[in-house]
């Protein structure tokens, strides 16, 4: 079974549809790029999957044993002040709170090893409020992995992001695609372009939910 | 001041208001490290005001105080949380006109009633006049606060620092936002009596702020945020005592000065 199964997904805020009867599904190793204009519903979207918010109708399945809760999440750069007193550390570990009872100490070893994949070590003990655009974006992204059980989901990563992190960052997401589904919400059409096997346009005008050489030859032909 | 501190301790309602200052000022400075953090000061503003109302109706009517205004404020601050979480409202303006409106209704019961008390022990506090009940309820609040702070404290930092993370990964956002609203009501009822109404926010505003211009994580801006408040509730009270000036005033302006230092600090460094 795929890792995310969505069946026609509906979601209407006051009798508006934002999106509708949308379907699509994601397996182990797939990169979906979820593209489409401001206000198509993006985000919305995300929210449904974190079980954030409830959909109008529709179903949203997850097998390969991934419960709702184990979703690695990396939020919109902007949800977090700049100055919270808060160390690299702790931020990272909070990501295990899925998976740690009330007075069990934190996994360190899953920990660590976030830390390590990300090559972040050595920031460890820094204030979050201290470090680079990049530095951060790498920071919530461990967080996400340490929390997550093979699926990733992004939300607009590259925005705040200068050429070079941005470039340094999406290296990164292709190597842990090798272990983990990733599924990115961006605007970011020259990356996607390279990055990703499997794109959902929600542009009310053209939907598409396909594999990304499909989208671009549509994409040519228009 | 040592030996005027030794001197002071001698009484007996000095030593209560000691031990019920200290115990509040821990609280106030945990209360407050969840509060700052999530932009929400202003709540604890609004709720010291809907409190004051609340034990002018109480007085006015005859019924118990501090146990009426606690209820109230704990209604008040669900209130609040719903009124934030509804994007549609502005809830800054909300919680302006509701402590407003508190303080309104406080004063006019009272007059209308007619009722021979004074509230200036409610606005502007009277730790002196702490009874050995209080100090019990004090001592029954602190050790809940304390072991919420010290148990869930990986969850209260989770949902401070990024709430949606917090709720993708199933943590019970609302819950824990609904036990901290409680004991933010609680710590500012009995708060008031000492501090009174009118600055028991800032008891629970400046240590935070105090300790965010220095410190390096989480774990140290909480540590900090209590170590600075006790240390500036003993120099206010015991200048109090020293230039027979208002307590809850000096404790204040004690917070005030340390924050200015620690902010300069910052700014130098």
């Amino acid at each position: 079974m795929s890792i995310v199964e969505v069946k026609n997904l509906s979601f209407h805020y006051h009798d508006h549809p934002v999106f509708d009867k949308l379907n699509f599904k994601v397996d182990r190793g797939d990169f979906l790029c979820i593209v489409g204009p401001n206000g198509s519903g993006k985000s919305t979207l995300l929210k449904c999957l974190l079980g954030l918010i409830k959909p109008t109708s529709g179903t949203i399945k997850f097998g390969d044993n991934l419960k709702a809760n184990q979703i690695g999440y990396l939020p919109q750069h902007t949800q977090i002040p700049a100055n919270f007193p808060a160390s690299v550390i702790e931020i990272v570990s909070s990501g295990a709170l899925n998976q740690t009872k009330l007075f069990q100490p934190y996994p360190k070893t899953v920990i660590n090893k976030a830390l390590k994949q990300l090559d972040i070590e050595k920031l460890k003990n820094r204030p979050y409020s201290q470090l680079s655009g990049g530095q951060r974006q790498k920071v919530l992204l461990a967080r996400a992995i340490v929390a997550a059980n093979g699926l990733l989901i992004l939300d607009e990563p590259s925005n705040n992001l200068d050429y070079d992190s941005k470039r340094n960052f999406y290296q990164t997401l292709t190597k842990l695609n090798k272990q983990y589904a990733i599924i990115m919400v961006t605007h970011d059409l020259d990356h996607h372009n390279l990055l990703g096997n499997h794109i959902l346009s929600l542009d009310h005008d053209a939907p598409f939910f396909g594999n990304t050489a499909e989208y671009v030859r549509r994409v040519h032909a228009r | 001041m040592l030996a005027s501190f030794f001197e002071m301790m001698q009484y007996d309602f000095i030593q209560r208001a000691f031990i019920a200052g200290l115990i509040i000022s821990i609280c106030a400075a945990l209360i407050g490290s969840s509060l700052v953090l999530r932009r929400q000061s202003m709540i604890g503003d609004g709720l010291s005001h809907v409190a004051f109302g609340a034990v002018a109706i109480a007085v006015a009517f005859g019924w118990a105080p501090i146990e009426f205004s606690i209820i109230i404020a704990i209604i008040a601050a669900f209130a609040i949380l719903r009124i934030n979480d509804n994007s549609k409202i502005n809830s800054d303006a909300i919680i302006a006109a509701l402590s407003a409106s508190a303080l309104a209704i406080g004063t006019f019961v009272v007059s209308v009633k007619g009722v021979n008390i004074d509230l200036n022990a409610y606005l502007f506090g009277s730790i002196l006049a702490i009874s050995t009940h209080d100090l019990i309820v004090c001592a029954i609040l602190g050790a809940i606060i304390i072991a919420v702070f010290t148990i869930l404290r990986r969850q209260i930092f989770a949902i401070t620092f990024d709430e949606v993370f917090a709720k993708s990964i199933g943590i019970k956002v609302n819950t824990y936002q609904g036990i901290l609203a409680i004991l933010c009501a609680i710590t500012i009822v009995i708060g008031m009596k000492m501090l009174g109404a009118l600055l028991i926010s800032s008891l629970i505003i400046f240590p935070c702020l105090s300790a965010m211009q220095f410190s390096r994580n989480y774990r140290q801006n909480t540590i900090i945020s209590v170590a600075i408040s006790v240390i500036c509730f003993i120099i206010g009270l015991v200048a109090s005592y020293i230039f027979a000036t208002p307590a809850g005033a000096s404790i204040v302006l004690v917070n005030l000065c340390v924050f200015l230092l620690c902010f300069i600090y910052n700014k130098l460094r």
